[in-house]
This record gives structure tokens, sequence and C-alpha cells, in this order.
């Protein structure tokens, strides 16, 4: 059989054209599945490609460490430890930073560069200018985000007040740094590039100004391929105990590569769990639709067969013709996906701080989704085609048997309705074939489904961040001190005007450790009776602080695999580096972060320490705001501020467009499946019912009437499907929280009615469309011809 | 006989405009047909025969001519007048029954009597076709002769004016086609609808009151039976 210039091949050709509205639905719908897969995977591979080039080019460390001050010569131990590759030895500072024309309390993170420019282990990216070189001591490079939001150029100057002297430093250039792909404020949760940066000073000069001469507070180092980092973090421990060391630790702590890796991982979910949604419906309307098809052809495949063709023949040819609407629906979802791929990795460099996007896909994944794609289609058609190429030729001439209905059992439930002979077909029609019914209704709760996971996310992470902010965090400012004070400073803050309510909290780092399990996190102290710092339940109640010992986040618990009364060893990493032993007192629930909290006076009387604080958190009187701000900047022992309305406003900002890009498109492929399947339903009901319409046209039915009997049985697809979608909806969106559940933040399970209503829209909007254009079909109906042919 | 007049036609012609073909299947038809006549309309295959009849129920318009029923003008009327006409006044026979496959016999007359404005019940109108002791059945429990009286039993319950059937017997052999219009005479005798049979079987002819032959598009003949004969005794 010549495949692509026999008459087979002309007669698929008219036949893919006659049918086309049909064609182009179900390749949408492919199109959909392969674009969504698409998407992700270049999403994925793109980001995980500029990650690892630019961990590799940048030199990005394998191990981190923090310390409170070390002689110079230690560095020099330290490169000699083995499996040591490259160490950089560091000056860390902290500043508050005044940007001319921005009058919040900005807090600046300063780190030192060598007189050459570039360090040996994380370096820098320089997007604008040069690096601070040579003795230009009041030079800084400032990180992309923070220049971007500022608007600051090479040239430009900023004040900073560094261990309480101001300086006025100019700007050099503007730079990245593997070490702050995510930009975050220490302790925040979310970005906010106005109100924090990063800065890089030249060593000497910000040795001066930190009195770090000769000495330094913070390494970087790479480890030699194939030595296991633990060891090298072991020897560090042992080396810089007495140089007050926080702990060393490993890349996968690093904060900014934990966050990315967890969003990576997310992506993945999303490569694997939405496409396979997207190919189940196509493959089942694929079945339709050609089974539909291929008993409209008997009578040409008996012809066929008595001409000589074999069965191979025919099974060939219709397996061309699912195999064509597969091809077009890949080559559409390819190119949508690329494209959207490429828009979505472009949407995530806002928040991504990479010098550039590596645009990245594996042609392996592309043959592979070509190939799932193509072997789903076929299978889908599979049943039909088998049956054809079966039909013996004398029995395929003969048309199929009339069709075969009883009274159904929906009749007799709903017996008390008097059903009109149109309402009655509607029934029997559906309950006639109960598998098919049941496919539809799937599919269009499948599309159900999907709206609601592209919607309810934005629920959820706004309750998420309400809560936080409303519920947990109910301060406005929060204030940190660079050292411990004395809780009697409260009192002072409580008389300044304008202060309506002040708190004090302590935060110590801290290392938990349960056997083999560790974990690196900060031991919050909170005060008895707090009124702006709460710790709340799965139910969103405030759970009582325990005299004594720890409270734990519940994800935090379950990877430590402890529970309450299980006593864990907490290893404090500052001051005197006690460890401690600490039973967990009960668990908490919240949604961002994950944390351990102990009484104020507990972990002080722990740590063996008077009342002392080194946070505090207040409400303002919102008229006196600038001058609070302005007076906290002021004072020296202060090293930064978080103001919460800020921090919600960077939020939606971002993240709001980000999700609502994602709802739209996701609502999109939703009402592309939906309409899918609704047309393809109606069509196909429309060529199985045509000569019985148009009877009743004949007999006096009017169009409309006639009409009723075709939407109505979509309107039951609809009335039923839509609620089996909602369910379907919550089940994917508990799957979808389940699997992203990160140490970032954990996305509550929340459904509006709104979300419920969207999705129920959307799929009506495009029952709607289906419908209007089988509505102007049966218009065209041409009663005569139907009468004038046999069944 | 009564002869009140129900339907007239003056040069009616029909135009099928098929691609680069004209087929011209009325040639210019001038009829006139009574209230409660039976009339057989023979006719070759392409003689024009079910085109008149489409365009007398309301399913076609002419392309040119004047055809009307009683004092309604059906040459330029427009869906929704057609509509209105069938549902209110015409019953239709068809060759391959037409029933809806998903409704019982009972059920498919009942789609007209529900929207008919004064018919008689499903159960008489089978009763009148002999089906009684069929009513719950569906099309694919019967035989085809059942089918058809069905589908008469349908056409009949509206209490329509007139009953228009197309080859009624065409898909059946000769003693079920007897049957089925034992079944259509009885109810033109019952009812007193006008009742026009189209047909190719010349032997059907004895059971009209006219006979009115058409070839090429056009009337070529017609016959006035003095005495309509028992469809019983009918053979083919």
């Amino acid at each position: 059989m010549k495949v692509f210039t026999g008459v087979l091949a002309i007669k698929l050709r008219r036949e893919l054209w006659q049918m086309r509205g049909q064609v182009l639905a179900i390749a949408l719908v492919i199109a959909g599945g392969v674009a969504v897969c698409v998407m992700s995977l270049v999403n994925y591979s793109s980001l995980n490609a500029t990650r690892s080039e630019y961990y590799d080019q940048y030199r990005f460390a394998d191990v981190f460490a923090g310390l409170k001050r070390a002689p110079g010569h230690v560095a020099k131990r330290i490169k000699s430890l083995p499996g040591v590759e490259t160490a950089d030895a560091r000056v860390e500072g902290w500043a508050k930073l005044e940007v001319p024309g921005f009058d919040d309390p900005v807090t600046g993170q300063l780190l030192s560069l060598p007189p050459s420019g570039q360090p040996l282990v994380n370096q820098v990216f320089v997007r604008e200018g040069r690096l601070p070189v040579g003795e230009r001591r009041r030079e800084v490079a400032v990180i992309g985000s923070f220049a971007d939001a500022h608007g600051l150029a090479p040239g430009d100057r900023i004040g900073a007040i560094i261990n309480g002297r101001r300086q006025l430093l100019t700007i050099s250039g503007i730079v990245e740094s593997p070490e702050f792909i995510y930009v975050i404020p220490p302790g925040g949760m979310l970005p906010d590039y106005e109100r924090y940066g990063v800065l890089w000073m030249n060593r000497e000069a910000l040795a001066a100004a930190m009195d770090m001469k000769g000495a330094f507070n913070s390494l970087v180092l790479t480890v030699k391929s194939g030595y296991p980092a633990a060891s090298v973090i072991d020897a560090l421990d042992r080396l810089l105990d007495r140089y007050g060391a926080t702990g060393a630790y490993a890349r996968e702590d690093q904060f900014s590569h934990r966050f990315l890796t967890d969003e990576l991982r997310q992506l993945k979910t999303m490569a694997t769990v939405f496409p396979l949604i997207f190919m189940s419906v196509a493959m089942f309307l694929l079945n339709v639709v050609i089974t539909r098809l291929i008993s409209t052809q008997r009578d040409i495949i008996a012809v066929l067969k008595a001409f000589g063709y074999g069965n191979r023949d025919i099974a060939a040819h219709y397996s061309q013709l699912v195999l064509v609407i597969a091809v077009i629906g890949l080559a559409i979802g390819l190119a949508l996906g690329l494209w959207l791929g490429q828009g979505l990795a472009e949407m995530y460099m806002q928040y991504y701080r990479f010098p550039g996007l590596l645009f990245r896909i594996n042609p392996g994944w592309i043959a592979l989704i070509t190939a799932i794609t193509l072997v789903v289609a076929w299978l889908g058609g599979w049943a039909a085609i088998r049956r054809a190429a079966a039909l013996p030729p004398a029995e395929a001439m003969r048309p199929e048997g009339p069709a075969t209905y009883r009274v159904s059992w929906a009749e007799h439930v709903l017996s008390g309705i008097g059903f009109s002979q149109p309402s009655r077909m509607i029934v029997r029609q559906t309950m006639r074939r109960p598998l098919r019914t049941f496919l539809s209704m799937l599919g269009v709760a499948m599309a159900t489904g999907i709206i609601m996971v592209g919607n309810f996310q934005f629920d959820s992470v706004t309750l998420m961040v309400h809560t936080q902010f409303a519920r947990v965090q109910q301060q406005d400012v929060t204030v940190a001190f660079i050292d411990p004070v004395n809780s009697a400073a409260l009192f002072g803050l409580q008389r300044q005007p304008g202060i309506r309510y002040v708190e004090g909290r302590r935060m110590v780092p801290a290392r938990l450790i349960n056997e083999q399990l560790e974990w690196r996190t900060g031991i919050a102290g909170i005060p008895e009776g707090a009124r702006l710092q709460h710790v709340i339940d799965a139910n969103l109640k405030s759970v009582e602080l325990p005299a004594r010992g720890l409270l734990l986040t519940d994800f935090l618990a379950q990877k430590m695999a402890v529970s309450p009364g299980d006593v864990v060893k907490v290893e404090i990493l500052e001051g005197d580096r006690r460890i401690l032993s600490v039973p967990v007192a009960g668990v908490t629930s919240e949604f961002l972060g994950v944390g351990a909290y102990m009484s104020l006076e507990g972990l002080n009387r722990a740590l063996g320490e008077g009342p002392v604080i080194n946070q505090v958190v207040m409400n303002v009187d919102p008229r006196y705001a600038d001058r609070i701000y302005n007076d906290l900047r002021e004072t020296p022992k202060v090293l930064g501020i978080a103001i919460r309305q800020a921090m919600l406003d960077s939020f939606y900002e971002t993240l709001a467009k980000t999700f609502l890009t994602f709802t739209f498109f996701s609502s999109l492929l939703g009402g592309v499946i939906a309409f899918g399947v609704i047309y393809n339903t109606v069509r196909i009901s429309l060529a199985e019912k045509g000569r019985e319409l148009a009877s009743l046209r004949v007999l006096g039915y009017t169009h409309n009437e006639i009409a009723h009997i075709l939407l109505g049985e979509m309107a039951i697809l609809l009335l039923l499907g839509i609620p089996m979608g909602w369910l379907i909806g919550n089940g994917l969106a508990m799957l979808l929280i389940t699997a992203m559940q990160t140490e970032l933040y954990r996305v509550p399970l929340i459904v509006t009615s709104q979300t419920l209503g969207v999705s129920a829209a959307t799929v009506v909007v495009s029952a709607v469309a289906s419908g209007a254009i089988a509505w102007w079909r049966l218009k065209k109906l041409d009663l005569v011809a139907v009468l004038k042919t046999r069944e | 006989m009564n002869r009140e007049l129900v339907f007239q036609t003056r040069g009616l012609t029909k135009i099928y405009d098929q691609g680069e073909v004209e087929v011209r299947a009325l040639r210019g038809v001038d009829l006139d047909l009574y209230a409660g006549e039976l009339v057989v309309m023979l006719g070759a295959s392409g003689s024009g025969k079910s085109t008149l009849l489409n365009i007398l129920g309301g399913l076609d318009v002419p392309t040119g001519g004047e055809v009307r029923y009683r004092d309604v003008d059906l040459s330029n009327a427009d869906d929704r007048a057609l509509t209105r006409y069938r549902r209110d006044h015409v019953g239709f026979v068809f060759q391959f029954y037409n029933l809806i496959p998903s409704l019982t016999a009972r059920e498919n007359v009942a789609a007209v009597t529900e929207i008919a404005r004064s018919p008689m019940t499903p159960e008489s109108a089978l009763d009148l076709v002999g089906l009684g002791n069929r009513m719950d059945h569906f099309p694919a429990q019967l035989s085809g002769g059942e089918q058809q009286r069905v589908a008469i039993a349908r056409a009949v319950a509206k209490r329509p004016e007139v009953l228009l059937c197309d080859e009624p017997t065409g898909a059946l052999d000769s003693t079920t086609g007897v049957l089925v219009l034992a079944a259509l005479e009885k109810a033109n005798r019952e009812t007193g609808t006008t009742t026009v049979i189209i047909t190719h079987n010349a032997s059907i002819a004895g059971m009209g009151d006219r006979v009115i032959t058409l070839s090429d598009g056009n009337i070529s003949g017609e016959q006035r039976n003095l005495r309509r004969q028992d469809p019983t005794s009918l053979t083919w």
C-alpha cells in the first residue's frame, strides 16, 4: 500500500479536512498536555542548566562557615585541610543603608572582596560597571536586585552606617552572585529588594570599618571532587570552635540554594502530574471519535476488503488517521510549550538573579514526549481500529443493527417526574452507553479540576501570608539588635512617642540533633503572655508556650523524626556553644518557614544568661512611623528593621503576578480540555442522532425543541461533571500541596467558592461555545436527505 | 363525496441546483386534492412524486408556481411557518419508518401527541393500527411491519388533516405491506383524513379513490376508481 500517495491517503486527507473541527479539538487537548509537559521541562532544564553552569563558572562554595573572629593565619591552615580545594576567608558585616529619596530603613549585607577583585570562591558576575579595586576604599559593588529596585547605577552614592559609623559609598558596579540567586533578607521569608541589599567592598576598607584588620569572620570553600563535604565540615568545626564559629554547613543548607532546589523539585512535579491528566483525556477523546468514525465507515471497509485490502492495510489506514491528529497536537504542543517555557523561565528570572538564562531542553526528552504522545494516541484509537480490521467483509457490508434501548433505572428512580418524550430520549441516550457517558463526564470533571488547581493556589497562598502576618506575627515592625541587650531596654522604647506596644524576643542560632538527623535553625525565645508573637496549631489557634521544652514546627518534627516527649540535642551556635538536651513539648504548624520555640525565660535560663533579648517587635502609630524608623536607623545597636506592610506589598507585587499568570494559563488549558470534550461529545451525538432529530423536525418539532434534546445531554454532562470535577480538583490540589511541601512553606489547602465558581464558569463557557456550534449545525440539518436514507 | 378543496397547486416547479447540473424535478404541476379522499400517486423513481409530497408536507419549498393548503400559501412560507404547519396539520409516514429508537411504541406516538393541539391518546392510536398489545416495545423489538404501523399510529394520532405516505410499503414484503396498507385505509376511513400514498408499485392503485400518475415531473394521467379495493385483496 502506498502510504502517502495512494487512494487511501487521499481518503485520509479529505476525511481529516471534513472533520477538521473535531480534529482540531482533539489536537488541542493533546497540545495542552504536551505544552504543559514541555513548558515545565524547558523551565526545569533551563533553570537547572543555568544554575549548574553559574555554580561552575563562578565557583560556588560547597561549604560555608561563620565565626566571630579568627586571625588571618588560620585561613592557611584551613586551606591545607584534607579535601579542601580552595578557600576564601572573608569579612562579612551588616550596615544600615541610606538611599537618597527612600526613607524606609534598609539593611545591607556587606561582603569583602580581595584587592585583586574577584575572590577564589563565590565569584561575582559583573552586570554593569566594575568591581571596587585597589585602595579605593569607598567603593562598593551592589547586587542587581537592590540596584534595580532603586534605579541605582555606577557612580551613584548611598550612605551606610557600618559599625555605628556613617560612610558615603560610591557604586562602582552592579553585580550578581551564585550565593544570592534568591535574594531574601536573613530570617525573612519573602524577598524585599528595596529594603535589603548585598554589597561587596574592598577587604581592607570593610575590615577597617568592622575592626577586623588581619582577621576574618566568614569562610567559603570548595571541596575536592569525590571528597565528602561532611568530613570537611567536621574538621572545620573542630578548628574554628575556639574562634566563635556558628557551625559549618554544606551547600544543601545554604539558603538560596535550598530554595532553588525546592523550586526545581516543584517544577518536576508539575512536569509529570499535569501532562498525565491531559493525555488521559486526549486518549479517551480519540477513542470515542475514532470508534464513531469507523462505525460510519463499515461499508467502506467492506468494499476495501472485497477489493483485497488486508486487515493490516485497514489497520494502518486508521492508525494513520489517529497519528496525524496526534502529530498535529504534538506540533502545536511543542511550539506552545517551548514558547511558554521560555516565557516562564524569563519570569522566574525576576526572582532568581542569574547572569543570563541558558535555554535548554534535552532532545531526549522531546523524543520521549513525542513517542509517548504517539503511542498514547494510537492506544486510544486501538480498540476501534482492531474492530474495523477484524470485520468480515460480508458483515461489514450490512448496516449495524438497530440500537437497542431499555427503560433506564434512572426513570424508575425519578418516576415522580413527568418526563416529556424529548427528555426521555436524553435520559435513555445517556444511560444507554454508561461508560461513554461516564468518560465524557470525567472529561468535563478533569477540565473543571485542572482549572481549580490553577485557581486555588492563589487563595491558599493568600491565606498562608495572611495567617503569617495577621495571626503569627502581629507586629508592625521587627527590630534586630547587633548584640543581645537587657530586656529593660523595652521600657525606654515603650515611652517613645508613637510606639503603642513593644515586646522582646531572643533568637539563637542552633543545631538540633536527633541521632543521625540534624537541622540548622534558630530557636526563638518568646516572652510569656506575648501579644504580638504567636505559635499556632493546625487549626490556626494559638499554642501555649510550655514552661520547659521546645515547640517544633510539625514539618521540622517530622524531618527530625521526633514527637512530643522525645528529647533532642540542641547545639547552640553562639556564645559558649553549649549543648543542651531539651524535651519536645509540642508541635506547631505555621505555613511559612520552620522554627523552634521556647519561652524566653526558659531559653535564657538554659543559656545561663539573664533577661536578655536581641529582637524587639512593636506596634506603632502610623503617623509617627517615619520618625520611629529614622530614630531606629540612627541607633547604633540596631542591626536592621523589618516592616510588615513592606513585606506584604513586595509579596503581592511579585508572587501574585506569577500566580495570576499561572492561573490564567491553567484556566486556558482547562477551557481547551472542556471544549475538546464537550465539542466532540456534541458532534458525535449530532452524527448519531441526526436522523432522529430530523424525523422530529418533520413531525413538527421546532429547531429549538430538537436542540433541547441535543444540548440536554450536554447539560447533564455539565451538571454531573462539574461537581465531580470539584471533587477531583480538591484531590489534585491536595496531591499538589503535599508534593510541594518544603521547608520554606507549606501551602494550606483552601478552596473558596470563588475558585469553584471560576472553574465551573470556564467549563460552562466552553460548553456554550460548543453548544452554539451544534445549534447552528442543527439549523442546517437537511430534512429530506435524512429521510431518504436508510439508517 | 365532499368536494372541499384541501390542496391546490398551480404551475408548481422545483429545480435542484446540484453544482453544475440542474435537476428539474417538477415542471409545472397543477393538482387539486379534496378533503377525506385517499389518493394513490404512482410514478417511477425520478418522476418527481417525492418532491411533490415534500412540498405538500412543508418539508421543502417550490422554485416556482403556487401551492396552497386551504387558505395558507405554502410557496412563500418561512421555516417557522412550515414547522407550525407540519406540527398542526400534517402526518407523515416514511419508507424507513423513522422511529426514535430510544422511545417505546407508545412514547414514539406520545412524542407527537405532546405537541399536538387535540390529539387522540397514544393508546387509541396504536389500537387503531392493531398494536394495542405491543405498546411498551422498543423499535428494536418490533418487526418491520410493526414498526411501520407504529409510524402510522404516530402520524394519525394528532388527528392531522392530511396524511402523507412516502413508499410506506417500500421496505416490506407483500404480506406485511398489505397489513400496513390496511391500517392506512382504516385510518383514512375512520378519521376522514385526506391521505396521499406515493408508490412505484402499481398494484396498490386499486385501494385509492383517485390514482394520479407522474412522469418526468408532470402529471401524466389521472383515474378515478368507482369503488375502493379492499387492501387485503391486494397482492404483488
